[in-house]
């Protein structure tokens, strides 16, 4: 079993506890507005733009695919830039050996692994099959997802899964709608499960710029729900790597740390305590 | 204008630093009481050997560590000190002493550890009182002893001292001393070493050296001085010259040229050249024969040894493969690290045959030292065995690499990690990652975060903002101001990469 990997962190210090290796899986059923990695969000269709602005020919077309020379490759992400489909060409497709090959190097120095993306859950087979592997290492598995997944339906992920590190980007439904172009019942409804069944590590949520009241929203919302069970981060929207469409709904400011103050201040009434980031 | 003309006109000269300068030069004067060789004068024209500005006719041993215990327990005759009763006796008696301990630099490299100096005395006072004491201490040190070779040692049991050392540190943002933990992850705790984390990300101090390493190499007493040197409590290291193996590289046909021939002929020569200026240290200068710390006991002549230092592994190994690129060379590329290894393996072995004069507590021989490099050294060779500064890998392989290398330094080696702001927040996770490291073989790590006034240059720390004053041709009050401009402008020695927040959302 393979499946595509955006990114390997070896040692990343801001997905969960201690350092962990992070592994970025390629493509994500949310499509959100802020998203800055939008590479990261769809599958490469193989259309070639990339081929041609390649400043360096480290990229061709064979068998109607994308192949990427990492040797040649000078990581100017020019491919990244060009790309007119939210996809990568820099793409590897590995198995779970290979990841493990990967993760042996490094095991001395990590708790445990995180995966992430994209959206990772879309690969579950793939992490059932990851995590069983690295938790014989005594490693911890973390799942860092955008809650687009049912995990009260999969007892077998929860199992080998040692905790969802859970975004959760509006409460409203329909700014949710608008902001990822999809609803977030299931991402409500995997809040309240992971709370419930002990597995939820974290909750991130992006405060934006340009919309106090959905911020307020969703912070007295999510804090309401879980009063200082788990971490709650409030992640300040940067507009570094957002594309266009995303700069005209989100803003070119990043958020004011006065916003981050006044929403962390509604969290700690509804009885939970946040950090700012 | 004389030279002398010129030291004494040089407006960015405070009047001790103008004073040491006087005294080098008339120590270059005298080329006959220890003269050097035609091979080796080629060999220092070549560029292969480097004296390191220790100066022809060497009076003191390089560096020197005295018993700073022993002194507190017993007092001294000649500077008519008694054993002091309470925490204000003991520092000062220690700054009275500092003042008396000489080396390369004039300056004390080594302050003792000064948790188990002062740990029993802090204990008799109330913390407030303790802490500005120590407060008065570090600040008398960092005025006086104006040079960040000067160095003290923490831990590796957490103590009252040390916790007040680190706050102080980070509140008074000091950059002397240099200060290194004794790490040990299972006599240190975790809550101690997250404290000397903080303070490291902050003032690019203390760094964490390898503590069982270190014990099993020159026993429980042993010393971190000057920039990361291991060298043994009551005695020292006697010089410190350099090979450069770029330039010694440059000399051979072939790789095998260069293991079988070239290198077995410049480190005879090398060691030859250790042996005449350790036999002159002893048996000329006056050091060993009349002064206080000698004839008191606080020094040892048995427990000093020569430190043979290397520059330039990096391109030493490049130049050998035809590697042009170091972002594809070593660090990068498993068949020029493979070759720093083997190389390593033959400068050790060749290091460790030569019968060494005194050095009796070595079985007679020199130990290996990665040299930090000096400002001269520009891009040709990068510090002892690091990967040149700006072709850094991840931190992940960086120290990956860094483990292969420490082995063969019992007198020092280090690699230096610039880190971003998030670290600070996660001091568990760089925590991890130098348990990690040191477990290894990595035997010393230091680290800083970018945007800090304080930072580490080679292995020593300056203040950006005194580098400033010397760009505006003011006087600095640390000496080793001007050597970090140096390194910044003509090696790039601040540019080292940083270790960023990469996350994906």
């Amino acid at each position: 079993m393979k499946a595509p990997i955006n990114r390997i962190i070896p040692f990343s210090n801001v997905d969960g506890p201690g350092n962990r290796m992070a592994i970025f899986f390629q493509s994500c059923p949310f499509e959100c507005m802020y998203c800055h990695n939008p590479e990261t969000i769809r599958m490469c269709i193989a259309c070639g733009t990339c081929v041609q602005n390649c400043p360096v020919q480290a990229l061709e077309k064979k068998d109607g695919q994308i192949v990427w020379d990492e040797k040649k490759c000078v990581q100017c992400d020019t491919c990244i830039k060009v790309c007119p489909h939210l996809s990568s060409p820099k793409i590897k497709w590995l198995s779970t050996n290979d990841l493990m090959e990967e993760i042996k190097k490094v095991r001395l120095f990590i708790r445990g692994i995180t995966v992430s993306g994209g959206e990772c859950t879309q690969h579950r087979d793939f992490l059932v099959e990851l995590f069983s592997k690295v938790k014989q290492l005594g490693l911890t598995c973390l799942i860092d997802s955008n809650g687009s997944y049912d995990f009260s339906g999969d007892s077998e992920l929860m199992e080998v899964c040692d905790g969802v590190m859970l975004d959760v980007k509006a409460t409203n439904p329909l700014f949710h709608q608008n902001l990822t172009h999809t609803d977030n019942q299931l991402v409500m409804k995997n809040l309240k499960f992971l709370l419930e069944s002990g597995k939820l590590e974290e909750v991130r949520t992006v405060i934006l710029p340009t919309y106090p009241d959905q911020n307020e929203e969703t912070v007295r919302t999510v804090s309401r729900i879980i009063q200082g069970k788990c971490r709650y981060k409030l992640l300040r929207y940067r507009p570094f790597g957002v594309r266009k469409e995303g700069l005209d709904f989100c803003g070119q400011i990043i958020t004011s740390e006065f916003e981050a103050e006044r929403l962390k201040s509604i969290a700690k009434d509804e009885g939970s305590d946040s950090v700012i980031i | 204008m004389t030279k002398v003309h010129q030291i004494i006109s040089d407006t960015t000269l405070t009047y001790h630093q103008m004073m040491l300068a006087l005294a080098r030069l008339a120590e270059s004067e005298d080329s006959t009481s220890l003269p050097r060789t035609e091979e080796e004068l080629k060999a220092m024209e070549d560029g292969i050997l480097c004296d390191l500005n220790e100066g022809l006719v060497p009076y003191r041993p390089r560096y020197i560590i005295p018993d700073y215990m022993k002194f507190l327990k017993e007092g001294s005759a000649f500077l008519d000190l008694k054993a002091p009763q309470d925490l204000w006796e003991a520092c000062n008696n220690l700054l009275i002493l500092y003042r008396h301990v000489p080396s390369i630099t004039s300056f004390p490299v080594y302050l003792g550890n000064l948790d188990d100096l002062l740990e029993p005395f802090v204990l008799q006072l109330d913390e407030k009182e303790a802490k500005k004491c120590l407060g008065l201490f570090l600040t008398n040190i960092d005025r006086t002893l104006t040079d960040s070779f000067v160095h003290a040692d923490l831990g590796p049991k957490e103590t009252v001292t040390g916790r007040l050392v680190l706050e102080l540190t980070e509140e008074m943002q000091l950059a002397v001393p240099n200060l290194t933990l004794k790490y040990d992850p299972e006599v240190t705790s975790d809550e101690f070493a997250k404290l000397c984390l903080k303070c490291m990300l902050k003032t690019a101090k203390p760094s964490f050296a390898d503590h069982k390493t270190f014990v099993s190499e020159w026993g429980e007493d042993y010393a971190i001085a000057s920039c990361y040197n291991g060298l043994t409590v009551g005695g020292g290291g006697f010089t410190l010259p350099r090979m450069r193996m770029y330039e010694t590289a440059l000399k051979s046909s072939s790789i095998d040229d260069f293991l079988d021939n070239v290198l077995p002929h410049y480190v005879k020569l090398m060691c030859g050249f250790m042996d005449k200026r350790v036999r002159f240290i002893v048996e000329e200068s006056n050091f060993f024969k009349s002064n206080f710390l000698v004839t008191e006991g606080l020094l040892e002549l048995e427990k000093f040894t020569g430190m043979y230092g290397m520059v330039g592994l990096a391109e030493c190994c490049n130049y050998l493969l035809g590697i042009k690129d170091p972002n594809k060379g070593y660090g990068h590329n498993e068949e020029a690290d493979a070759l720093g290894v083997r190389i390593m393996d033959r400068l050790s072995q060749l290091v460790s045959e030569h019968v060494a004069p005194y050095c009796d507590a070595f079985d007679h021989h020199y130990r290996l030292h990665a040299q930090v490099g000096i400002d001269s050294d520009g891009r040709e060779n990068s510090p002892g065995a690091r990967i040149p500064v700006g072709s850094e890998p991840d931190l992940a392989s960086h120290i990956l690499h860094s483990t292969k290398f420490h082995k063969y330094f019992p007198t020092g080696i280090g690699d230096i990690f610039k880190f971003e702001e998030t670290w600070l927040n996660t001091p568990e996770a760089l925590l991890d990652i130098i348990k990690g490291a040191l477990s290894q073989g990595m035997r010393y790590f230091s680290g800083y975060l970018e945007n800090n006034d304080v930072v580490r240059v080679t292995g020593y720390l300056v203040k950006k903002s005194e580098l400033a004053k010397l760009d505006a041709k003011q006087q600095s009050l640390n000496n080793c101001s001007i050597f970090g401009v140096g390194a910044r402008d003509t090696a790039n020695a601040l540019d080292r990469r940083v270790e960023a927040y990469e996350g994906a959302d």
